[in-house]
């Protein structure tokens, strides 16, 4: 039982790490920007 | 009310409430832009296309390509943390309770829907499009290096669903664009809500490069289907009640469940649980 928690905690917080390497590295500016615009690919034009 | 009732009610309200938040800019349902505000600086764990005239956040698949299809080639660390952190806490709970158009599905499909078995090959395509989604839009460039959102440019119904129909019927700027591709899309979406009537979440089960993504993640997630053997008596009928068609009593946390709860409504010996990871699960 230890174990799956710690494995599956472990995986959390190996996400969380990412995700906070990405925020430091200023993705979410690049996500926003994506974000922002109409996207002609996904509306079946681009 | 009882148990089983109370959990149908609860995973449906917090599906349409997750709906209604994630589409919750009714001025772009008036007009024909976009939401261009800061909360798009978030994606949301589940598939919802930020060209959604009513989206407030970034849908992962969407940002993810458009970032990895740019000259730079980067892989977002940012949303592969916030999809792999949500897959590790629940797994494809992501898909059954909060994915807007799996709620779609659902409510589209008829209450012998769930009869129909998909063939294992359709269900691995999800994984091919995974492979594809993750590496495509970075390999296969254009002129200047740019490659493009391929998933959502030529599979996504959600896209053109929830944007490309919606924007397109608002903005007569886009409406001469609107060509083959387009065609394509709407043809696409138009097979899919079809199927969706007959089968149990079609896209999910063999197009949704998140939900192949999510059910990684199902075996190892913390909360997950936790089965007491020593209270299980094998009589099937979490089997017979799933959706999904998973032999819950031998692989409760299958890639394929998408953890409705349904096989622990109906478990006479209230042997499932939904919870964090247990000895026996």
């Amino acid at each position: 039982m230890r174990w799956e928690r710690v494995r599956s905690l472990g995986l959390i917080l190996a996400g969380l790490v990412l995700l906070g390497t990405g925020l430091v590295r200023g993705e979410a500016r690049a996500v926003l920007a994506k974000a922002v615009r109409i996207c002609l690919e996904c509306i079946g034009i681009g | 009310m009882h148990r089983g009732s109370r959990l149908r009610v609860k995973r449906r309200f917090t599906q349409v409430a997750c709906a209604l938040v994630a589409n919750g800019y009714l001025p772009g349902f008036v007009g024909a832009a976009i939401y261009q505000g800061p909360v798009k600086y978030a994606c949301v764990p589940f598939l919802n296309c930020h060209s959604c005239p009513g989206a407030l956040a970034a849908c992962p698949v969407g940002a993810f390509q458009a970032i990895l299809a740019a000259p730079a080639h980067g892989v977002s660390l940012y949303i592969t943390g916030l999809v792999s952190t949500a897959g590790a806490a629940v797994g494809r709970a992501i898909c059954g309770w909060l994915c807007p158009f799996g709620l779609l599905q659902e409510l589209l499909a008829r209450p012998q829907a769930h009869l129909v078995r998909f063939p294992r090959a359709l269900l691995a395509l999800k994984y091919v499009m995974l492979a594809l989604t993750v590496t495509l839009p970075g390999i296969w460039v254009g002129a200047g290096g740019v490659g493009a959102p391929y998933f959502c440019k030529y599979l996504c119904p959600a896209g053109t669903l929830e944007a490309g129909i919606l924007l397109g019927l608002r903005d007569p700027a886009l409406r001469p664009l609107m060509g083959t591709l387009f065609a394509w899309k709407v043809t696409l979406l138009f097979v899919f809500l079809a199927l969706m009537v007959f089968t149990y979440r079609p896209f999910c089960r063999t197009l949704c490069p998140l939900g192949a993504f999510y059910s990684l993640f199902n075996r190892v997630s913390l909360w997950r289907l936790n089965l007491d053997e020593a209270r299980c008596n094998r009589c099937g009928a979490c089997r017979r009640v799933c959706p999904v068609h998973i032999p819950v009593e031998e692989n409760p946390n299958h890639p394929e469940c998408i953890r409705c709860l349904e096989c622990t409504r109906v478990c006479p010996a209230d042997a499932l649980r939904f919870g964090r990871a247990s000895a026996e699960g």
